[in-house]
């Protein structure tokens, strides 16, 4: 799968990695990847939240390195 | 369901601020529509030679509370002015300064930062929630 952009959001607290996620998720065309890295522990439950109010497609959401990773798919 | 979320931004001090630019980026995120009605010392905050200044923290913050803001800050946390400036890029978030606040603290709409949108009255904030969320800070 070919990530069009890459947003790491690591250190911030809520609300930035959900506001950077939809900052670059309009950035993009429909049909591609924007991959979040994020560690605001709120994040898996927002992303997958936010990804079901607005339509786009939450492909991953999964930890690693003490990270969480997501891979939006915009709608 | 109207899902405009109207936020009544009385509190001037910082967390109160940041709390209030929260709820309104996360709701500019989910594409919801934001109004925010700024009144007293929320108006006050938005003064555009004020804006980034410390404006303290509530008494129950204490120096504890205040070491734990100051730490977010160094750590990249935005300033409450700069998440609301990104919510209102991302989404459809309007500004309104209360016309009998800005009365009462002498001030013109020129005195207020560019990201207030313009002036109105306690019924056109009424209308203009319609029947969605009123929230109070």
């Amino acid at each position: 799968m070919d990530i069009k952009l890459k947003v790491d959001a690591s250190g911030l607290s809520c609300p930035l990695p959900i506001l950077k996620a939809s900052q670059a998720v309009k950035t993009v065309e429909s049909g591609e990847l924007v991959e979040v890295i994020a560690t605001d522990p709120g994040s898996v439950k927002d992303f997958a939240a936010w990804a079901t109010s607005t339509g786009n497609a939450l492909v991953e959401s999964g930890a690693a390195d003490g990270k969480f990773r997501f891979l939006i798919r915009r709608k | 369901m109207d899902e405009t979320v109207s936020i009544v931004l009385f509190s001037g001090t910082d967390d109160k601020l940041a709390a209030a630019a929260t709820l309104a980026a996360g709701a500019a995120a989910l594409g919801r529509p934001v109004k925010i009605f700024l009144q007293y010392w929320g108006l006050e905050a938005f003064r555009a030679d004020r804006i980034m200044s410390d404006h303290g923290l509530v008494p129950e913050a204490g120096a504890a509370g205040r070491a734990a803001v100051d730490a977010a800050a160094k750590a990249g946390q935005a300033h409450w002015a700069e998440t609301l400036r990104m919510a209102k890029e991302l989404g459809e978030v309007d500004i309104q300064a209360c016309s009998a606040s800005m009365d009462l603290l002498k001030l013109k709409q020129a005195d207020l930062d560019p990201m207030v949108d313009g002036v109105e009255g306690v019924a056109a904030f009424y209308i203009n929630a319609g029947e969605g969320q009123i929230i109070f800070i």
